[in-house]
């Protein structure tokens, strides 16, 4: 795996996975990946099918303790502690690590709840309709909701779903956005709204996205992620990392053959 | 590999033998069978409250039928500790079975792991489901009137339906928070809350519909019970309104003991008492129902 530690400040990094691996079943899924997520910025995970960057992503904020099959090793540095120790409450973690997931889920409550439901549960001790319409503002959904509060977030459209679902993990004010692959479930449109929202949360939060769409990925990543697949001397696929670095050097420069296989569409 | 390439574009229809319109007419003639079907069902069932309302109608409305106690004159006395016995057994089977079964059915669902001994707990509630009434009331004599003391009262009675219930319920509402999509889960743990809050906030709400048809069965099979009720000591003669720990009476008890005797006017005192039973059942579904749309949120 090559890292290009020059255009990138890995120095300043939110997360450093050390060796992380993840089996499902007994089985291995994902082999050893070592990276460093640069703090505010933009990370997409690319590759294709079945080669763990979902898997992965779930890592940094342990929602694969939720699937039983799943069992990890290694270590996630966060903060300075290892997520994966005993000691650490996940819960505690997810307030920080907000996810968005790939079809929207906003709750069937109303578009004020949606929002308010998690800061008032974890005793949010603010003005709850401040940090509504301010996350809302974030998610650039306010002037489309600002009048219909009460209705149901199940109501609105697919593109106004996923953002009201990033406008509800924001409301947590967390460090970090996972989002997996946001924009898969949503028309073009929709879809440029979330690319140009995340461009400009980046500014507060640091991003990593997976995401299925190349050109998407260089439209809008600081850095990113290659994975593939790989067999293993008995026949069993399983993802690993194959490179990480600036954007412009994956997509203009891969150092892996690898990658400039997937990027020039031979294969994925 | 192609065998050869037609170049007219039309159907070749000489190659398919599909006998549309025999099937078209087959299709037909199920619908017809499966509306005949509903209407044998309606039928009989109009058939039951129309004969019912004949025979009872004119005893129900006589003054006292629903304020007096029994007595053993065909035309005097009412039902009264029946109605208020019924009314007690099924608020203490609410009570009593709804929270133990859904909490049940919770722990198997959201906390329990699924493993091979799980799988027996399920198959096993579910052969529970489908046990005679009367076993169930063997097991309330043996456990409420002798083990623990409490005789053949109300308590011993409410509880010995609350067993008979619980299975339905337990069934039901594992099915309801089955349902219950894993998107909101995910939605719920995403944003930093602990598995209560999920369950508390989220999972119960949307399982609520599903959780109150099971309770609706449940109950109402209950309600209208006899066999256990039989066997746990239920009367049919009171002379005053049951307590808790006195002796008690119920409606399909009394519908019971009133079929049983030949002076003519008690055929029309018993079918008087089953539309009392029935009007209770629906009220009771009626407010179920009311709860469900309510809570409905999809």
């Amino acid at each position: 795996m090559t890292n290009s530690k020059a255009h990138l400040n890995t120095d300043d990094s939110v997360f450093d996975a050390e060796g992380i691996k993840v089996y499902y079943s007994g089985f291995l899924a994902l082999v050893d990946v070592y990276i460093k997520i640069p703090r505010q910025k933009i990370v997409a995970f690319i590759g294709p099918s079945g080669c763990g960057k979902s898997t992965l992503l779930r890592c940094f904020n342990r929602m694969n303790d939720l699937i039983p099959a799943a069992k990890v090793e290694g270590k996630l540095i966060y903060r300075s502690r290892n997520i994966y120790d005993p000691q650490v409450n996940p819960v505690k973690l997810r307030r920080q690590v907000g996810m968005v997931f790939q079809r929207p889920n906003p709750f069937p409550k109303s578009i004020y709840e949606n929002i308010a439901y998690a800061p008032r549960t974890n005793g949010y001790q603010g003005n709850l309709d401040e940090l509504v319409e301010s996350s809302l503002r974030q998610a650039a959904l306010w002037n489309e909701v600002k009048d219909k509060l009460k209705d149901k977030g199940t109501a609105l459209s697919g593109g106004q779903q996923q953002r009201l679902c990033i406008a509800r993990a924001i409301a947590m004010k967390p460090d970090v956005l996972l989002m997996d692959e946001p924009c898969s479930a949503l028309d073009p449109i929709s879809t440029r709204q979330v690319e140009e929202l995340c461009l400009e949360l980046k500014e507060r939060y640091t991003i990593i996205t997976v995401t299925h769409n190349m050109q998407q990925a260089s439209r809008i990543a600081d850095a990113t992620a290659f994975f593939n697949t790989e067999t293993d001397d008995r026949g069993k696929r399983r993802g690993k990392l194959v490179e990480f670095g600036p954007t412009e050097q994956i997509f203009g420069s891969p150092q892996t053959k690898e990658a400039e296989e997937y990027i020039s569409g031979r294969f994925g | 590999m192609v065998k050869s390439t037609r170049t007219n574009n039309s159907v070749n229809t000489a190659e398919f033998t599909d006998n549309l319109e025999r099937r078209e007419a087959i299709g037909k003639v199920f619908e017809y069978l499966f509306l005949i079907g509903l209407l044998i069902g309606l039928f009989v069932l109009a058939l039951l409250v129309l004969n019912i309302l004949h025979d009872g109608l004119g005893r129900l409305l006589t003054p006292g039928f629903l304020t007096e106690t029994p007595s053993r004159f065909a035309e005097r006395g009412g039902i009264r500790p029946a109605i208020i016995g019924s009314f007690f057994l099924g608020l203490i089977v609410l009570l009593v079975a709804v929270p133990i079964g859904v909490g049940a059915a919770l722990y198997l669902e959201e906390y329990a792991p699924k493993k091979w001994w799980t799988a027996v707990i399920e198959i096993n509630i579910g052969n529970l489901a489908g046990i005679p009434s009367i076993v169930y009331g063997l097991l309330g004599l043996g456990v409420f009137n002798y083990l623990l003391g409490f005789g053949p009262t109300l308590i011993s009675g409410a509880l010995t339906l609350a067993l008979l219930s619980l299975p339905v319920i337990i069934v039901t509402a594992r099915e309801a928070i089955r349902a219950v999509p894993d998107s909101l889960r995910n939605a719920s743990y995403g944003l930093g809350t602990t598995k209560w809050q999920t369950i508390q906030h989220h999972v119960l709400p949307y399982a609520i519909p599903g959780i109150l048809t099971g309770v609706i069965i449940s109950v109402s099979r209950a309600i209208g019970d006899a066999a256990s009720l039989v066997v746990v000591g239920a009367v049919s003669f009171l002379t005053f309104n049951p307590g808790l720990f006195q002796r008690f009476m119920a409606l399909p008890i009394q519908i019971f003991s009133y079929i049983t005797r030949p002076e003519p006017g008690f055929a029309n005192a018993a079918a008087a008492t089953i539309i009392v039973l029935i009007i209770l059942i629906l009220a009771l579904n009626a407010v179920a129902i009311y709860l469900r749309q309510r809570y409905s949120s999809h």
